[in-house]
């Protein structure tokens, strides 16, 4: 393809037979499989690539992998885009439509550049201290600033891709597939344990993808093929690529996210997910996390054009792209004289700048026979040029590197490579919670100590050398598999390589400005928030010493890079404006996740219906077919109430308490919890666990309890029957069923072993219907022949068991809504069958379905509570009124709490009835109370409505609530301040209907 | 005794059969649902020699002592650890009522727990090559090869429902015990889970 | 996510688990017989540590099983797991090893 001009004729890991074509801000441009965007961008010759965040400066591709901070894309359209990708990780695919970032209109012509010529008015901290006033400004100013800054757009519709997570476990993780991370998972994989390595580049190799070296006097590349081959024939070895280590958490937990079919574009990843977040734990982790180069700090060195060495490097052997034609390094230690030297071969003219007075002999004249030009002692001063380089002015530095000898000449160039010497990528052992050290001689931050079960090998350990590299990770994987109780079978010693002495790097954290007093206010340290030298001697003089308050003054490494390339030198710089060694002045922590992540690969499939359990009972098709609105309890969906059509919700609950009052309603109560208590001593624990007495109850008779937590208060009620002599089954309120039954094994299990008792949870065996009204027992008598349901032969508060409908039964009479009620309990998979005979044989009753909402009515008529809306954790059986049900003969838990000054307040909400003065004015629950009416807040809260309904059988609506002092204020009347209006109430009893119980004993 | 004819298994509504993507063959995952499966709720003291017996005698098999272990399936009976405590006893369908009052008869006096759980729980039964790898997506049990294998059981979370996991064998797969209101939604997420892998609904024995 | 023991199932991810606070509190045998203060110190009063701490777990999603945790609650290493009733090993009381 004739466009791209900077491609290499052969060479590279591209893809030649596989020709792509992308669109970049609405150029069509090709590239080729195995291209990254930024190096089909470069190899187009396009290096301004985005804008920067705050003074939109033009910038271009700095880096090669997942440290960059500048080349940042919107990548995709329509619901598939992503903001904020980096152009040098984004694979490029056939129809890629990427846009730059940060610019209006275009990356060329970009209005907010305007700000770059302001920038002396918007230095660190700008914000803080300009927005702040008026205070409720910020709103307005805020909108503004958003417009500007922008990072990139999220999509405006739903994610439609498919993401999902895994579980795995492993003997042996090694994160990273350079060097050493490959000898490390050889070494492992081979004595058979169970290991997993992962890469985030699209192919495994780390950083020998972009040199040219030899490994057993065969291209490095050959051992990589090798070593993987190897790894895949291994049964339990695992190798993930395009996979990053997003985090690593305690106890060797780390989470990884694979990009699955991102490489391929929106249309190709069919029934595969695009992300997939890998859950791992590990026994033993190998951190081969590799090193990030430094860039250098001088004038205007974040020009396109301007990059670092080692990138340069990988784009000509990697890609075989020639990012520029004349090429300036700039360096302070040795490894950029082979990126010059592999350049030159490239066919771009090189000129060396280092900073070192002395550099070893044996590279000056390796460069010499390259022709390549090395300016020892020397320092770039600053760069020309906008869009892109043109050239730099160097000079001699002098022997403090404070100011230079000479005047400044310049060199013509397009291309400036910077080595600023290696940050180890710690990031990972850093989250581990390591302590990080400082290696002075190469200017680095060094793992020291391990906290969790982990290695760190090669680069990441601040071992450069790729022969020590190798050993090095080949130690760490054995040692790691060891640890996880794998032995070395074999005993296969490190591929041979060329070994080179390493020189001790000179760092000159920031170059002086031309003239003494110069401004270092263009002397980037973050690229991506505009960070500069001066910046950091502003917050400095502003008293923001520490490297935490430095941070977050500047927003140093607070981009989406998280600062990868330029923590180590911003803090290099505040050491050497306060005069303090870099160990003292110490370094920012590093937080998850290592590169930002999507929304979608950390929700995974939790989304839209399948977002959490939705619990159903067996007759929840039966409510589905009929037109139910459900209500969400807990995790169950319940039916709320049951509208007819054209009926309002209102219009339904009235037809439905009607009908209930007056002939027949069913409710499906499932839900409610169920447990099979057994054993001796049930009754004794029945005593310490509620609140009234067990021992005297009937086998076939049924009792309410009430249960409290030790600090007297009310936590859970239900009814509980007595099967057998040593065999009880305890209904829970729905919501509640799994908290009460952890509650019972947690004091037979820790406190009370002694006990001769075992829980066991029966909710979901059982389906119940609950069968209310005057005429229940005559539908149940027509589908039940063997219970006698005569009111002496089963009285109120008993159950029985028989056939009901030809399906076994447990019958319990006992009432919620206050009327005659059986509660029909049949084996689940009966429930729909019962329900359905119930609902056939009760038509010619009118029978009537009814959900939650009535039945919370009906019981608020009898002023029965509900745990949960009643209660909230600060009320007592007493606040309740249900006083009687305390036992004074035995202790329970929570009893001796009833007691303490506090619970005998009289001054305690208590539970009341309130009825409002205009009897179609429906409380709002939540409602708050207040005895004395102001003309505006604040005003003297004295209580809560709880529970608030219109009931259609009174014609009028009622309320609990719980107030100060309530029962001794039946008779007052009270207010509601609402938004609107004030309703106003009479508290009397919290019974409304049938007080003498009547039709329930009837 | 009840009419069968009524029972209804907590995903009939679904019409799982309906639901395949992909022939058999094709498929990295089968999955199905167990229909009817008499369950037995066992609680006892595992040191005392009465109950050890009295389950030996009822249910013909050993009690499982270790942990996460299942006696060994294929007889009629079999039973799954629960707890040290704590065991589900399988046996055939209908014949739950008789064990639980031959259990009840011969542990007269003691101090046991036996309770007809068969409505709590249905099992959705999960094989083919990649079915260890749907679980993966729902649990972070260790289900490698080398950790749990055939003959083991485990109750852990997965897709945030409660699951208690029995491995058969290598070629039956797993069957995944799951309380019935939960069902359908489980079923749907590993169907979901198993998308990429190809799902074949088949009807389980 | 700790990695939690359960002393019968084995080694499980923490969200398996229920927390239940401090270990080896005793319930008073006669609680109408404690003052108010000796009644709010068993309800309330926790030692919270810096350090190490012994309390207890459940086994929620798995045996349902209580039982006893030693945790460095700084570094979150476990130190030591036992069963309900059990003293707390000897070796735990000195604190972990690094691995």
């Amino acid at each position: 393809m004739s466009d791209q001009q900077f491609r290499l004729a052969d060479g590279g890991r591209i893809d030649r037979e596989r020709p792509l074509r992308f669109t970049f801000n609405g150029r069509e441009l090709s590239g080729y499989e195995g291209d990254t965007v930024a190096s089909a961008l470069l190899a187009n010759g396009l290096h301004l690539v985005s804008r920067s965040f705050k003074y939109h400066r033009p910038r271009g591709v700095l880096s090669d992998g997942s440290e960059e901070p500048n080349a940042l894309v919107q990548l995709g359209v329509g619901a598939y885009t992503q903001p904020n990708i980096r152009a040098t990780q984004a694979e490029l695919y056939q129809g890629l439509i990427a846009e730059s970032q940060n610019c209006w209109p275009s990356v060329d012509l970009d209005v907010g550049a305007v700000n770059d010529f302001l920038s002396p008015i918007f230095p660190a901290g700008f914000y803080y201290k300009t927005f702040m006033w008026p205070k409720s400004f910020w709103i307005r100013y805020e909108y503004f600033i958003r417009k500007m800054a922008g990072l990139g757009k999220a999509p405006a519709s739903a994610d439609p891709d498919y993401y999902d997570k895994m579980h795995v476990h492993c003997d042996v993780l090694v994160l990273g597939a350079g060097p050493a991370g490959l000898a490390a998972a050889l070494a492992a994989g081979r004595t058979g344990a169970r290991v997993m390595l992962a890469d985030e580049q699209m192919e495994p190799g780390g950083y020998l993808l972009g040199r040219k070296v030899a490994i057993n006097d065969r291209p490095a590349m050959e051992w990589v093929d090798n070593s993987i081959e190897e790894l895949k024939s291994m049964a339990d070895v695992r190798v993930l690529t395009r996979t990053t280590a997003l985090a690593y958490f305690d106890h060797n937990y780390l989470t990884l996210l694979e990009r699955v079919t991102d490489h391929l574009g929106p249309d190709a990843n069919g029934d595969r997910p695009r992300q997939r977040l890998w859950k791992v734990r590990a026994k033993q982790v190998v951190l081969a996390t590799g090193s990030h180069e430094r860039p250098l700090v001088f004038r205007n060195n974040d020009r396109p054009g301007v990059m670092l060495a080692s990138a340069a490097q990988a784009y000509l052997n990697r890609f075989a792209v020639r990012p520029g034609r004349e090429a300036v390094v700039f360096t302070n230690n040795d490894s950029a004289y082979q990126a010059a030297s592999d350049l030159v071969k490239g066919g771009v003219q090189c000129t060396i700048v280092d900073v070192r007075p002395e550099p070893p002999d044996e590279l000056r004249a390796a460069a010499r026979k390259q022709n390549i030009d090395v300016l020892s002692g020397h320092g770039v001063i600053s760069a020309a040029g906008t869009k892109r380089v043109t050239g730099v002015d160097v000079s001699s530095l002098n022997a403090t590197a404070s100011g230079y000898h000479d005047a400044p000449r310049h060199l013509k160039c397009d291309l400036v490579l910077m080595s600023g010497g290696w940050n180890p990528a710690v990031h990972l052992y850093s989250q581990s919670r390591g302590k990080l050290e400082f290696d002075a001689s190469r200017a680095c931050f060094v793992p020291g100590e391990s906290v969790q079960a982990e290695r760190s090998a090669g680069a990441c350990n601040g071992t450069f050398d790729l022969a020590f590299c190798l050993s090095e990770g080949r130690e760490a994987g054995k040692a790691a598999a060891a640890s996880a109780g794998f032995r070395s079978k074999s005993s296969s010693s490190s591929p041979k390589v060329e070994s080179s002495p390493e020189t001790p790097i000179r760092a000159v954290w920031r170059m002086p400005p031309k003239d003494p007093g110069g401004r270092y206010n263009k002397h980037f340290v973050d690229f991506q928030h505009d960070v500069t030298a001066a910046d950091v001697d502003l917050a400095y003089r502003e008293g923001y010493r520490s490297v935490e308050h430095l941070k977050r003054y500047t927003t140093m490494g607070m981009g989406t890079d998280q600062g990868k390339t330029s923590n180590v030198n911003a803090l290099a710089i505040l050491a050497e404006i306060s005069n303090a060694d870099i160990p003292t002045v110490g370094t920012t922590t590093f937080r998850p996740p290592y590169t930002p992540a999507t929304f979608g690969a950390l929700a995974g499939r939790d989304v839209g219906e399948l977002a959490d359990p939705v619990r159903m009972t067996p007759m929840h098709q039966w409510h589905l077919a009929h037109g139910a609105k459900f209500e969400d309890v807990g995790q169950w969906k319940r039916p709320w109430y049951y509208p007819k059509a054209g009926e309002s919700m209102e219009e339904a609950l009235s037809r439905e308490c009607k009908a209930t009052r007056n002939a027949i309603g069913i409710l499906d109560a499932s839900t409610l919890g169920k447990i099979d208590i057994q054993g001796p001593d049930v009754a004794e624990f029945l005593n310490r666990i509620y609140t009234n007495g067990w021992s005297k109850l009937a086998v076939g008779r049924c009792r309410y309890g009430l249960m409290c937590t030790e600090d007297g208060m009310v936590f859970d009620d239900g009814v509980t029957s007595r099967l057998a002599e040593n065999h009880f089954l305890m209904t829970t309120t729905s919501g509640n069923a799994a908290r009460v039954l952890a509650w019972l094994e947690e004091w037979l299990q820790t406190e009370w072993p002694e006990l001769r008792v075992y829980c066991n949870s029966v909710t979901e065996h059982w389906a119940t219907a609950g069968i209310a009204g005057p005429l229940a027992r005559k539908l149940l008598s027509e589908l039940t022949s063997d219970i006698d349901l005569d009111s002496k032969a089963f009285p109120f508060m008993s159950w029985r068991e028989g056939t009901v409908a030809g399906i076994p039964a447990r019958v319990m009479r006992i009432s919620f809504t206050g009327e005659l009620s059986f509660e029909i309990n049949v084996q689940s998979s009966y429930g729909l069958a019962l329900w359905t005979s119930l609902m056939s044989a009760g038509a010619k009753y009118g029978i009537t379905p009814f959900g939650t909402e009535t039945m919370h009515i009906l019981r608020a008529e009898k002023g029965f509570i509900i745990a949960g809306q009643e209660t909230d954790g600060t009320v007592t059986p007493v606040d309740l009124g249900l006083e009687g049900m305390v036992s004074k003969h035995k202790d329970f838990l929570g009893k001796r709490s009833l007691s303490r000054p506090d619970t005998l307040r009289e001054d305690r909400k208590q539970l009341v009835g309130l009825l409002t003065e205009d009897p179609r004015q429906v409380l709002p629950e939540g409602g708050q109370i207040v005895a004395e009416l102001k003309s505006k807040p604040p005003m003297k809260m004295i209580g809560h409505v709880t529970s608030s309904y219109f009931s259609a059988n009174l014609d009028r609506s009622i309320a609990l609530a719980l107030v100060k002092g309530g029962r001794s204020r039946h008779g007052e009347t009270v207010h509601v301040p609402l938004e609107n209006k004030v309703v106003s109430a009479r508290i009397g009893p919290p019974h409304f209907y049938d007080v003498e119980g009547e039709r329930m004993h009837g | 005794m009840a009419e069968r004819y009524l029972r209804q298994t907590p995903l009939a509504h679904l019409e799982i059969e309906a639901r395949a993507r992909v022939a058999v063959e094709a498929a990295g995952v089968r999955m199905g649902e167990a229909g009817f499966r008499a369950q037995i709720a066992l609680r006892g003291d595992a040191s005392s020699e009465t109950f050890v017996d009295a389950v030996k005698e009822v249910f013909g098999v050993d009690l499982p002592l270790k942990p996460n272990t299942a006696s060994t399936p294929g007889g009629a009976r079999y039973l799954l650890w629960l707890g040290p405590d704590e065991w589900l006893a399988i046996v055939p369908d209908g014949t739950e009522e008789e064990t639980i009052a031959a259990f009840e008869t011969r542990m007269e006096g003691e101090h046991f727990g036996v309770t007809d759980v068969s409505g709590s729980r249905t099992v959705i039964t999960l094989c083919g090559d990649r079915a260890r790898d749907v679980l993966m997506k729902g649990t972070s049990l260790d289900l490698h090869p080398k950790a749990f294998g055939p003959g083991q059981c485990a109750q852990a979370s997965m897709a945030r429902c409660h699951m208690l996991l029995h491995q058969i064998s290598d070629e039956l797969g797993y069957e995944i015990y799951v309380h019935r209101s939960f069902a359908d939604y489980l079923w749907r997420w590993l169907e979901d889970a198993a998308r990429e892998y190809g799902v074949a609904v088949v009807s389980s024995p | 996510m700790l990695l939690i023991e359960c002393p019968y199932c084995g080694p499980r991810d923490e969200y398996e688990f229920s927390y239940g606070g401090e270990a080896h509190i005793v319930r008073p045998k006669h609680p109408e017989k404690l003052s108010d203060e000796e009644w709010a110190d068993y309800l309330f009063l926790r030692t919270n540590p810096k350090g190490a701490y012994r309390e207890r777990w459940c086994h929620a999603h798995g045996c349902r099983r209580w039982f006893n945790v030693e945790r460095d609650t700084l570094s979150h290493q476990i130190i030591a797991v036992y069963e309900m009733g059990a003293e707390p090993p000897r070796a735990a009381r000195k604190g972990g090893s690094k691995p």
